[in-house]
């Protein structure tokens, strides 16, 4: 058929549509790969290189390499969850993560993964980093100690909301986002709405009044491990 | 060094309490003991670096404080963070909810401490060999007993659980109320698991008066003083563990100060640092910090209330009161017979507040005019806890003060010890008997120093003798 595209993931052959990138394909298909960056409705960035693949046993990020007939997509073996659990290992130590008081735990993507992988402690040590908070907007409080540099608030900022709030700056390890006026949030043309403030899949981007409203046992991920819906067969 | 100076004994960690203590004793020239102080040498600095975070994560961040009794911390949060929403009363749903987690908590935290930490002690005697004195060697013994003790915890941990969310560091306080309902589900499960508790309760509460009552005379002479007593009370000045008005007497039960608000509490508490200790002493202001120290917990709730308002643990109220000839006990090992009366008072509470329907109702958080500054005290197992706290207008807080029940037990568990070690210590040696007395009178108090310096770690107990030049003289410990 026109259009449709075979491949595997894991040994099994799985079809796609051209254009679609192999995550998408694959969770088409019920297969979940792990991810933080990618969002529905916002451009791949392929940043974060949770969805890490070996395709046709290179390293891949599934989030932007397009399906093509016959590819082979290792996506479940010993050698690849190695290395995302590595990915998410260092995103913890090099924020500060304290899961036992945030307010986005049993929501957040991260934590999520973590307990997916089976991940109890990072082997790698704590770089503690200093960071701000930016509590100068009357809707959202920022705390950039939690903030993974996944760029969907950066994103979702333009292409949703039309506007450019949330952008990154600096280079290598003194990489982060910032909001474009000086004197924090609170200056910018950002609103509580917007789509950027549900974006953020850590406790780095908070809508206020929101905070711990839902009990144990009923947020997102206090039953079932994150990819649970994908690999139901729902829309996740 | 002056050869007519001091001597010092000290002894650490402190074993059964929760966190970590070292004890010294300071002898003078004529080997008599000058002073005993147990050292609080951790530190944690919660009320630093809770500095620039959102005022909603103090409930739940500095419960992680404790293990044993993080919902006083919880709630004690939460009451201030109510008031810095501008809600001066919750809904029924959200008050209920809350009172029934506290009572699951006072219940579960009561019969750990009783049945884990304190029971070897009464049921084998101070003086038993420590490889027995202990759970496995009541387990072994009392197997019954033991497995009630078990139960019992966790028939609060299974209270708290349906309250906060989880057993351990929940979530269900929230600034204004609560995060949910309890469930018709959830209520059938715990009354059939209450169906034993009562039996239980009474059960321990006679083990802890017969206890104090066949050994008066020894324990008249056992780290026993008069002190004055603070604790929450309500209108009527009665028992009130969930929230009140402060209300302290001497020791000859006059009182000091009544039903002051809890928003006032600086106006008679103020607090005096010490060099050897993390751990800050607290005395009334009109009375200063000499004479101004005070009790505070199950010995202070059942002298300084009027009444309890559960038929069973009043009858216990009126023994233990009419034991002490009406007068506020001296008795540190009272402290159990009173943790006793107000477990079986827990117990009472949490099964009358099953019964209410209002715990099914819908409305569970309020919201009021914003305030920049609030005091959130509730009465913790261990005694009385004040939570103080500014916010900014970014929604930071600014200043946090806690200060825990442990705290305001500093100056009567210093004076407990050195009383112990004037009785009992002989020359200039650490017998085991004295080790073991020293740890008993200091557990009466149920110390959590863990909470008082706001520090991590349980470790073992260590004593150590010091002399008159400052030399360590002797030094026992136990792994």
């Amino acid at each position: 058929m026109s259009g449709t595209i075979e491949f595997f993931i894991d040994g099994r052959p799985v079809t796609g549509r051209a254009g679609q990138t192999i995550l998408e394909a694959a969770e088409d298909n019920g297969i979940y790969i792990p991810r933080l960056c990618h969002m529905k409705g916002l451009t791949p960035y392929g940043g974060c290189r949770v969805c890490t693949c070996l395709v046709n046993s290179r390293a891949q990020a599934a989030c932007t390499q397009p399906i093509a007939p016959g590819l082979i997509v290792d996506s479940d073996s010993e050698a690849v969850r190695e290395i995302r659990r590595q990915i998410i290992e260092m995103l913890f130590v090099e924020g500060n993560h304290f899961c036992m008081f945030c307010e986005k735990s049993g929501s957040c993507e991260l934590q999520a993964l973590a307990y997916r992988f089976g991940i109890t402690a990072p082997r790698h040590p704590y770089l503690f980093p200093r960071r701000e908070v930016d509590a100068t907007h009357a809707g959202v409080f920022v705390d950039h100690n939690r903030c993974v540099l996944c760029g969907r608030c950066v994103r979702a900022s333009r292409q949703s909301d039309g506007k450019a709030v949330f952008g990154f700056v600096g280079r290598g390890p003194g990489r982060r986002v910032a909001v474009n006026a000086s004197g924090g949030l609170g200056r910018t043309e950002a609103a509580t709405a917007d789509a950027a403030m549900r974006a953020c899949p850590v406790g780095a981007i908070l809508v206020r009044g929101e905070a711990y409203a839902t009990p144990i046992g009923r947020r997102p991920y206090d039953h079932q491990p994150i990819g649970s819906d994908v690999e139901e067969g729902g829309t996740p | 060094m002056n050869e007519t100076s001091t001597r010092r004994i000290v002894i650490e960690p402190v074993t059964r309490v929760e966190g970590h203590g070292k004890v010294t004793i300071l002898l003078d020239e004529q080997q008599q003991v000058r002073q005993a102080r147990l050292h609080i040498v951790e530190f944690r600095g919660f009320e630093r670096f809770i500095q620039g975070r959102p005022f909603w994560e103090a409930p739940v961040l500095v419960q992680r404080l404790c293990g044993i009794c993080p919902v006083s911390h919880h709630l004690a949060a939460a009451k201030a963070m109510d008031r810095i929403v501008g809600v001066d009363r919750l809904s029924p749903t959200a008050e209920k909810m809350r009172r029934l987690m506290h009572y699951g908590q006072i219940f579960q935290s009561h019969a750990l401490h009783f049945f884990h930490l304190v029971s070897p002690d009464l049921l084998f005697g101070f003086d038993a060999d420590p490889t027995v004195r202990n759970i496995v060697g009541v387990a072994r013994k009392f197997p019954e007993l033991a497995k009630q003790g078990v139960l019992m915890r966790k028939f609060g941990q299974e209270v708290i659980r349906a309250t906060a969310g989880k057993k351990i560091h929940g979530t269900g306080a929230i600034p204004g109320g609560v995060n949910k309902n309890l469930s018709i589900a959830e209520r059938d499960a715990l009354l059939e698991e209450a169906e034993p508790m009562l039996e239980w309760s009474l059960a321990a509460l006679k083990i802890a008066r017969d206890y104090t009552l066949e050994h008066q005379s020894e324990l008249a002479d056992f780290a026993a003083f008069p002190s004055s007593h603070m604790c929450l009370v309500r209108p009527d000045g009665g028992l009130d563990l969930y929230d009140g008005r402060l209300r302290a007497i001497d020791a000859d039960g006059e009182v000091i100060f009544d039903q002051l608000d809890d928003q006032r509490y600086s106006e008679q508490i103020v607090e005096e640092v010490r060099s050897w200790s993390y751990m800050k002493f607290p005395f009334i202001r009109d009375l200063g910090p000499e004479k101004g120290w005070y009790r505070v917990g199950p010995l202070s709730r059942m002298s300084a209330c009027e009444s309890i308002e559960t038929p069973e643990a009043e009858k216990a109220r009126r023994e233990f009161i009419d034991f002490a000839g009406g007068r506020p006990s001296t008795l540190s090992m009272a402290y159990h017979w009173a943790r006793m009366i107000e477990l079986l008072h827990a117990y009472e509470k949490v099964i009358e507040l099953l019964d209410d329907p209002d715990l099914q109702g819908d409305e569970l958080l309020l919201r009021g005019e914003r305030r920049e500054e609030a005091v959130g005290i509730i009465e913790a197992p261990r005694g009385t806890l004040i939570h103080h706290y500014r916010v900014n207008a970014d929604d930071q807080i600014t200043m946090a003060n806690l200060i825990v029940s442990t705290t305001h037990n500093n100056e009567p568990m210093n004076r407990a010890v050195t009383g112990v070690a004037r009785r009992y210590l002989s020359g200039a040696t650490i017998t085991e008997g004295l080790l073991n007395r020293v740890e008993v009178a200091i557990r009466a108090y149920d110390p959590c120093l863990s909470c008082a310096t706001h520090a991590m770690g349980q470790m073992p107990l260590v004593v150590t003798l010091v002399g008159p030049d400052g030399e360590v003289i002797d030094r026992r410990s136990r792994p």
